[in-house]
């Protein structure tokens, strides 16, 4: 209920302060479970995925996050879980390997849920990609039959990048990609990706920004 | 109920709208092309005059607010389109905080004020802003393309709302909004017109180098078609004498015509096709309301002179 309200206040926002131009918004999964993989440039990145969903679905649809910084006080804890729908992962090196960083993630996708995965791993400089890391490649590896959805977007960096907080509208590109299966090697996995996303943000010339 | 004029000439335009719909609906079961463009932009046309319209019954303050958004919608197309520094975020934000004040101007009938808020305060404050960056690497474009872009996408569409709060004079007794009915009729009907010419007739290209399709049959099509309509119309909604109507008949075309190249420069100079995706079949909202750019300004001020 909460989350519902929530995010209808983000579409709302999201509609009028940055205005989305969607390519190809038929190719998002409609049901779980799949994985929508995508780049990091804001903290507006996991709100406007999620503006991008039905509201009757936002239960099903759960973004990964760092759980040292979404999890970092009980007050944030609760609301990253129960508002945002977060599901927390540790970053390498934060905590004694006592368990998969990812368990949360495979018990999501168990239940049909639909996981957003960043697999940057941070949001960096803005609008500019790194290079991805392997975690999806273990979520593909366990749940082969899961279709992972690229989406590269762009603007949103641009809007509100990693230590500010003044939200400067622009209107923003979500150019999504076919989905990709795992294909029974990590590396040739990884490299299908990370050439996804350079063909997606290849169909456009966008603004220099620098 | 007894109709005013300027609800006739509302119900003008729907009938216009309504006899063009059938008319590309005829055409696109006929032809073997694809004209899917073409039907687009006809739904998209229902859809904005229905906003037009319903702004236009409800009340002056919510029309003046609708064309703040206009403002806000493309001035947000035209910094997303062009190339912009990190570092003038804070500056981009300011640009954008001087919308809500001009149209406030509006909105408080202070024309003073109206008339110099942008090309005066903001003109000087910009560039004062713009030091806090302590970045001296591309001053000139970026203050340059940022005071371009709010006299485009505000101040100029702002004179758009500023004829709606004139009231009505002996000539006429639609005052204000019946002048501004005039003016977007005029201008986008002219933008159809000349797009429906140099379809129609088009050989010989104007201006080549910036728009390759546009012709000069094209462009006098429309001069001389939305002269026609600004002599019939002018009479029904205007305060204007037969010379002046004739005069705007001239001028709104003429100038529409040259709003429209212009953002054409613009777009062709940052190497785009459409300046945006917000309305469908049509491009972006600058595609749609670059005409008005230029035609808004100008009819105000010629209005305010002989008029008001």
């Amino acid at each position: 209920m909460l989350q519902k309200l929530f995010y209808l206040l983000v579409k709302v926002a999201v509609a009028f302060l940055l205005g989305v131009n969607v390519r190809r918004r038929e190719l998002l999964p409609a049901e779980g479970p799949a994985i929508i993989v995508a780049n990091h440039n804001s903290h507006l990145d996991t709100m406007v995925l999620m503006s991008l969903m039905p509201l009757s679905r936002l239960a099903e649809v759960k973004p990964v996050a760092a759980a040292d910084y979404f999890f970092s006080s009980p007050l944030k804890a609760w609301l990253s879980e129960h508002v945002l729908g977060i599901i927390p992962v540790e970053r390498k090196g934060r905590s004694g390997k006592t368990h998969d960083p990812l368990d949360g993630c495979y018990r999501a996708l168990e239940d049909g849920k639909i996981l957003i995965l960043f697999p940057e791993g941070s949001r960096g400089e803005p609008e500019e990609m790194t290079r991805l890391k392997k975690g999806v490649s273990f979520l593909a590896e366990r749940f082969p039959e899961c279709p992972v959805v690229p989406v590269f977007t762009h603007g949103l960096g641009k809007a509100l990048p990693k230590g500010s907080f003044l939200l400067v509208p622009f209107f923003c590109d979500i150019f999504v990609g076919e989905a990709l299966k795992w294909s029974g090697d990590r590396a040739a996995f990884m490299a299908a990706l990370q050439q996804r996303f350079a063909t997606l943000a290849g169909e456009k010339t966008f603004a220099p920004w620098e | 109920m007894t109709l005013a004029p300027i609800h006739w000439a509302l119900i003008g335009i729907w009938a216009i709208l309504i006899a063009a719909s059938l008319l590309v609906y005829v055409i696109s079961r006929r032809s073997s092309k694809n004209l899917q463009e073409l039907v687009q932009r006809t739904q998209s046309w229902w859809v904005m005059v229905a906003i037009f319209t319903v702004a236009f019954l409800v009340s002056n303050t919510v029309s003046v607010v609708v064309f703040g958004l206009v403002s806000f919608l493309a001035l947000k197309e035209y910094f997303s389109m062009i190339p912009t520094r990190r570092t003038d975020r804070r500056v981009l934000f300011w640009a954008y905080l001087a919308i809500p004040i001009q149209y406030f101007w509006v909105y408080d009938s202070y024309y003073g004020m109206f008339a110099v808020f942008i090309p005066v305060y903001m003109f000087l404050f910009l560039p004062f802003a713009t030091l806090f960056t302590q970045r001296t690497d591309g001053f000139l474009r970026a203050v340059g393309t940022l005071n371009w872009g709010l006299m485009l996408c505000v101040f100029a569409i702002s004179h758009a709302a500023f004829l709606l709060i004139l009231p009505p004079t002996g000539g006429s007794s639609s005052g204000g909004p019946g002048l501004l009915l005039f003016l977007v009729f005029l201008t986008q009907f002219n933008d159809v017109a000349q797009y429906t010419w140099g379809k129609l007739l088009g050989r010989h290209k104007i201006i080549p180098a910036i728009s390759p399709n546009k012709t000069w049959e094209g462009f006098l099509g429309g001069v001389a078609t939305t002269f026609c309509l600004a002599l019939v119309t002018a009479p029904l909604v205007t305060p204007f004498s037969m010379v002046h109507a004739a005069f705007a008949g001239l001028l709104i075309p003429v100038a529409g015509f040259v709003g429209d190249v212009t953002v054409s420069a613009l777009k062709r100079d940052l190497g785009v096709k459409d300046t945006g995706s917000l309305i469908p079949g049509h491009g972006g909202i600058l595609d749609r309301i670059d005409s008005l750019t230029y035609t808004a300004p100008l009819f105000f001020h010629f209005t305010r002179y002989f008029y008001y």
